[in-house]
This record gives C-alpha cells, sequence and structure tokens, in this order.
C-alpha cells in the first residue's frame, strides 16, 4: 500500500503531467502540420476576429440558438464543465501539495466550495450517463468508449470526495483518487475527452468560414 | 427500436432500387471497397477529416438540426451525427468490414439522407461540418463507381456538354434568340446580347433554364433592359454556372466546369458576374469552385441574383409600379444565405416589391431546407417519395406561415423550387411559388 502510494505520488504523477503535455503539443502540431499539407484553406480561411466571434457566441451560456434550445443540458454542461476544471485546478489540498513540492501557490477554493462543485460534476456525470441511455438518439450514437469516458472523469471525483470526508477506507480512496486523477490526465490528449483541446479549432473554424467567406452567422 | 434500426442498417435500402448503387455496387469486393476508402482517406483525408471525428462526443445535439431526423419521428439514424456514425466513422475504423451492403446503404444515406445545407453545422458545439464529411463519403463512392443513376447522369452531361442538361451548343443559342423574338413583342427594342466584350455584367445560369424554364431567361432580360444594364450571355460552353459533379465527388469535373465558366466571363472581359436565382450554382462557383482551382476568392467579383436586384433597387433603376399585393413569405435557401448572408438583401428587395411579407420560422440562417439541395432532387424519382416524407419539417413550417395569410411562397434558388414544389403538392399547402425575379418582372414598369 504504501509503496503504491509512493509511486502514486511520484513518478506516476510525472508521466500524467508529461505524458499529458506531450500528447497535447504532439497531437495538436500534428493536425497543424497535416493541415498545413492537405487542408491548406484552413489556413488561408481562418480568421481571428471570426474565430473568437464564434467562440464566444459558444462560450457564453444561452449565446446560441441551439444552447436556447436545450436549456437543460446547456445548464448542466456548463455547471460540469466549470467545475470539472476549476475544482482540480484550485482545490486547497491540491494547491498545499504543489506548494509543498515545487513552493508555488495559487489562490484555492474554500474547502465547502470544492466540496459542491465535486459533487456537481458528479451529478453532471450521471446526467450524461442517464441521458446517453435514456435518449434513444444520443444511445444510438454511444460506443462502450464513451461509457468507459464518463467512469474515467467520475472515478477522480468520486475518490476525491471520499478521501476528503474521510469515510471508511478513505486512505485507499485517496491513493484510488490520485491514480485515477493521473489516469485522466493522462488520457486526456488519445481519448475523446481531446475535444476539450480540438474546440477552440474546430468552433474557430467554422466561425471563419461562416464568417469571413459565407457572412452568416454560425451560431 | 435501436435494435431494429440496426438491423435496418444492415439491407437498409429501403425497398428502392437504383441502378447506379444496386448495380454499381455488386461489381465491387470487400477488400476493393477497402482499398479505395483507404486510399482516399490517405490522400485526401486531412487535418478537418481528423478534427471533425474526433471532436464529436456524440451528444446529439445535431439531431433536431435535421429536418430527415425531425421529419422522421426522429430516427436516430438520420441525425447528422448518426449518418456519421454509419458512415466515415465505420470507414475510419480499419478494423470495420466494408462490403457490398455497406456501400449500397452508405451511398443511399450520403447522397439521399443529408441535403448538405449544413444546419447542423450551426447547432453543433464544436462546429463540425457535416457536409464536408458526407462529401468526403461521395467522392470515396464517385471513385467505388456507386452513385445514384439520375445524378451520375446530369455529372455525364456537365462532362460531355459542360451544361447539366444535355443541351446542345446550337439549342443554346436558339434558346436565347427566341426568348430574344418573344420578349420584342413585349419591348421591341430588347436585345439578349451574346458574346459581347467588356460587358459590365456576364450573366450565367443554370442548365434547366433554357431546358425548362426559358421564361425565366426572359423575365432576366426585360428587368436587365429596363435596369439599363450592360450585359451579356457567351454563345459557348461556360454559360452554365450549375454543378452536379461537385454533388457527386467529382471534383475534377468540378474543377474543369467552374474553370471554363470563369474563363468564359474573363474572355469576353465582362467586369463581373452576374448569377441567376440559384443556390447550389451559388455555391459551387462561390464557395466550391475557387477552392477547387486553387483560389481563395473568385478571380472576378461575382453576385447572385438577389444582390443584383437590391442594387437595382438602391440605385433606382427600375421602377415597380405597383406592389405585389397578395401576402408572400420566404424560404432562405441555405446556399445563399448560411452560404452567403443574403438573408437581409431578399428581405429589401421583398419590401421594395411586396406589400405584405410574412416570416417563416424559423427564418435566416435557421431555415429549415428544401429537401432538394445537395443533389438530392437529381438523385430522382426513385427516391422522390421518400425525400418527401423526409420534409414534413417543412410542410409543417410553411403551413405555419400560411395559416398566418401567406398565399405566395418566394424561393430565390432553382433547387429549393423543386424540393417545395413537391412538398406543396404532397403536402396539399395550396402556397404559390415564386421566384423574386417573378415577382419583380410582375410589378414592374416596362416601358
Amino acid at each position: 500500500m504504501h509503496e503504491l502510494y509512493k509511486l502514486a505520488s511520484g513518478i506516476f504523477v510525472w508521466i500524467a503531467i508529461l505524458g499529458f503535455a506531450a500528447g497535447m503539443i504532439g497531437r495538436l502540431a500534428h493536425l497543424a502540420l497535416t493541415a498545413r499539407k492537405k487542408d491548406p484553406v484552413v489556413y488561408q480561411y481562418f480568421s481571428l476576429y471570426y474565430a473568437l466571434r464564434s467562440m464566444l457566441h459558444w462560450i457564453i451560456p444561452f449565446a446560441s440558438t441551439g444552447m436556447r434550445a436545450h436549456p437543460v443540458i446547456t445548464i448542466a454542461a456548463f455547471v460540469f464543465h466549470i467545475c470539472l476544471i476549476v475544482t482540480p485546478l484550485f482545490a486547497a489540498a491540491h494547491v498545499i501539495l504543489v506548494m509543498e513540492s515545487w513552493n508555488v501557490a495559487w489562490w484555492h477554493l474554500p474547502d465547502p466550495a470544492a466540496d459542491v462543485m465535486t459533487v456537481l460534476v458528479i451529478l453532471g456525470c450521471l446526467f450524461f450517463l442517464i441521458r446517453r441511455i435514456a435518449q434513444e438518439h444520443v444511445r444510438y450514437l454511444s460506443t462502450a468508449g464513451d461509457f468507459v469516458l464518463i467512469a474515467l472523469v467520475a472515478a477522480p471525483f468520486v475518490t476525491g470526495f471520499w478521501t476528503y470526508h474521510q469515510w471508511y477506507g478513505y486512505e485507499t480512496a485517496g491513493i484510488l483518487h490520485m491514480l485515477s486523477g493521473e489516469l485522466m490526465l493522462l488520457c486526456l490528449p488519445f481519448t475523446r475527452l481531446f475535444h476539450m483541446a480540438l474546440w477552440p479549432f474546430t468552433r474557430g473554424y467554422a466561425g471563419s468560414e461562416f464568417g469571413s467567406l459565407r457572412h452568416a452567422r454560425d451560431w | 427500436m435501436n435494435q431494429n434500426n440496426q438491423k435496418d442498417t444492415a439491407n437498409n435500402k429501403n425497398g428502392i432500387y437504383d441502378v447506379g448503387i444496386d448495380k454499381g455496387a455488386s461489381r465491387l469486393t470487400p477488400e476493393k471497397i477497402r482499398k479505395v476508402f483507404d486510399a482516399l482517406v490517405e490522400t485526401e483525408g486531412g487535418a478537418r477529416l481528423r478534427a471533425y471525428t474526433n471532436a464529436c462526443v456524440h451528444c446529439g445535439l445535431c439531431s433536431d438540426a435535421c429536418h430527415h431526423f425531425l421529419s422522421k419521428d426522429n430516427d436516430p439514424r438520420l441525425s447528422p451525427a448518426g449518418k456519421v456514425k454509419q458512415t466515415i466513422s465505420r470507414i475510419l475504423n480499419k478494423k470495420a468490414k466494408l462490403d457490398v451492403d455497406f456501400v449500397k446503404q452508405a451511398c443511399e444515406t450520403v447522397f439521399t439522407e443529408c441535403n448538405l445545407c449544413r444546419r447542423c453545422v450551426i447547432y453543433c458545439p464544436f462546429g463540425i461540418d457535416v457536409a464536408y464529411l458526407m462529401l468526403f463519403v461521395r467522392r470515396g463512392c464517385h471513385q467505388l463507381g456507386v452513385v445514384p443513376q439520375y445524378i451520375q447522369d446530369t455529372a455525364h452531361s456537365h462532362a460531355s456538354t459542360f451544361n447539366q442538361m444535355w443541351v446542345r451548343d446550337d439549342e443554346w443559342i436558339d434558346t436565347l434568340q427566341w426568348q430574344e423574338e418573344e420578349a420584342r413583342d413585349e419591348i421591341p427594342d430588347l436585345r439578349i446580347p451574346i458574346d459581347k466584350k467588356g460587358a459590365d455584367i456576364f450573366y450565367s445560369l443554370i442548365g434547366p433554364e433554357p431546358k425548362f424554364r426559358a421564361q425565366l431567361i426572359y423575365q432576366m432580360a426585360v428587368i436587365f433592359h429596363m435596369a439599363g444594364a450592360d450585359w451579356t450571355l457567351p454563345s459557348a460552353p461556360g454559360w452554365d454556372n450549375s454543378d452536379m459533379c461537385m454533388f457527386t465527388g467529382d471534383m475534377e469535373m468540378t474543377a474543369r466546369l467552374k474553370k471554363i465558366h470563369f474563363e468564359a466571363a474573363m474572355d469576353l472581359k465582362a467586369k463581373r458576374i452576374v448569377m441567376g436565382e440559384c443556390g447550389h450554382a451559388f455555391r459551387s462557383v462561390y464557395d466550391v469552385g475557387n477552392r477547387t482551382l486553387g483560389w481563395k476568392m473568385p478571380p472576378l467579383p461575382m453576385v447572385h441574383a438577389i444582390e443584383f436586384y437590391a442594387e437595382i433597387f438602391r440605385e433606382k433603376r427600375i421602377e415597380i409600379l405597383e406592389k405585389f399585393d397578395r401576402p408572400v413569405t420566404l424560404h432562405d435557401p441555405c446556399n445563399i444565405v448560411r452560404g452567403r448572408g443574403l438573408g437581409d438583401e431578399a428581405r429589401y428587395v421583398i419590401n421594395e416589391t411586396c406589400s405584405t411579407f410574412i416570416e417563416l420560422e424559423p427564418n435566416r440562417e435557421h431555415n429549415f431546407c428544401c429537401g432538394a439541395g445537395g443533389g438530392v432532387i437529381n438523385c430522382g424519382p426513385p427516391f422522390k417519395n421518400k425525400r418527401v416524407e423526409s420534409n414534413r419539417v417543412k410542410a409543417d413550417q410553411l403551413a405555419a406561415a400560411r395559416d398566418k395569410g401567406a398565399e405566395v411562397l418566394i424561393a430565390p434558388c432553382h433547387n429549393c423550387h423543386g424540393g417545395l414544389e413537391d412538398v406543396i403538392h404532397h403536402y396539399e399547402l395550396g402556397l404559390e411559388l415564386k421566384f423574386l425575379g417573378d415577382i419583380i418582372y410582375e410589378c414592374m414598369k416596362k416601358e
């Protein structure tokens, strides 16, 4: 157990961070180069102004027609994604760990806030799971991988919540929390979670084509 | 339902037999199909293909952007992402077997169940261009020789005659002279100038105009004449701005077609191109043609008829005697509204010519497709019933405007006319269909 803890808090952290960084940079660079070679239009039509215009309409809740048409998933998706990104970066325990290891620190969330946000992420995962099963057209699109991804995202939050509240077996849960968090980080560039990095480019390009070439709105 | 749908997918032919699909596919083997698609992905599948297929999180938010999905009782196979799943996703999965049934089903999906209207692009949080993905599969089908017969026939016409409708060179000139003669009964000094060098306007139109709707050439000649426009048409091929080849995946032919069209205008040293009221042709010249030929933008200025109409009204070069007095509504064609943002210009022209205007809901970029575009109507009679049934949502949208009092539906696009005519007839909507040019011609001062 102790050995596993040492691994999870030592070498695995580095593997996860480096794997994440290398994967992100590598895949994006590969796409940029492929675009240069096979899709030169992407560079021709890309326009920062129209890309940002489109991104703004899709990053502000209810600023696009599609979001207004689907209010429930819009709220769920925004709450889920914000909590998913903010909680691990600003959880007090994480900030303290980083400070103790590398002597750098930043603002952290009050514990009760992080607690609530963790629950929101878990509820978000449940919402997406239920939606995937209950809505026929979403179920049709779903692959086994989509369900695994939900589990992969939920795991660090469930175990983190468990550890924080020091429930039965929290020491094991703590190790699982570290392992699952590292696994998620490592998987980010190599699974559909990569949509996080692709979004600015796909949305931005759609916005560019629609804006600069087609003189139309894409939201 | 889900299982049934998946079962349908295996032999999804809806009982429709099409020589181009069925006979074409029967000549293939799984090895050959795999080889062709793999080679296509290798040579032409770039960053967009990868980014679009990897970014999709299967959220289904595109589903109700699609008129096929909505019209067919939310059939999950017909959501944009559902069509991607059945076609390009399997092609990109190297382990998936691509057999003859797959090609038949994929061909029917990409050619007849997607109008490439891009409405889903503006509902997808990622802006995934499903039309691009469907066209990618169409390109593969073209390379395999599996294309619905009717649209392939128009592609053959393009290849042989440089126009869509097998119009012979002498018939083209004959039609122009015939329309000039007819029009001179009404306006004695009217001309349809052929091959005039250095004219301000090179007017181009689509093959079906001389073939079936010659009166549109007459009408446009009257509008040009009364607006005092300096215009011309070419006697040689290059007059047809349409292009079914970009819809069949024959991009080599598309390049030839667009090149001859631009060159015809440039040979006559025209200052700009004005195109007739057609949407797909506009897309082919403005968006697809320039790219295919390696230009970021068209090599000379070009405008759609709507822009030209708006211009002559703004410059007061044309006079309306009495506004069209029946209530009208407007169908925003995808290729000039989502494809060129001409919604406001169209409304300006309507405002100048009609007394009562009733909006369709949704409208502009959010309007529902006519169901005919993207080459779907060109796949011909075998798919007609399916096409009309796949656009019930359009009928509902039109019925709502009719219930508010609309009597006339304006659609400034030939493809839309075809699709909407069938929808109006099938769902007994009782709307009359018109081009903007019809209304202008009817209401303008002609002396």
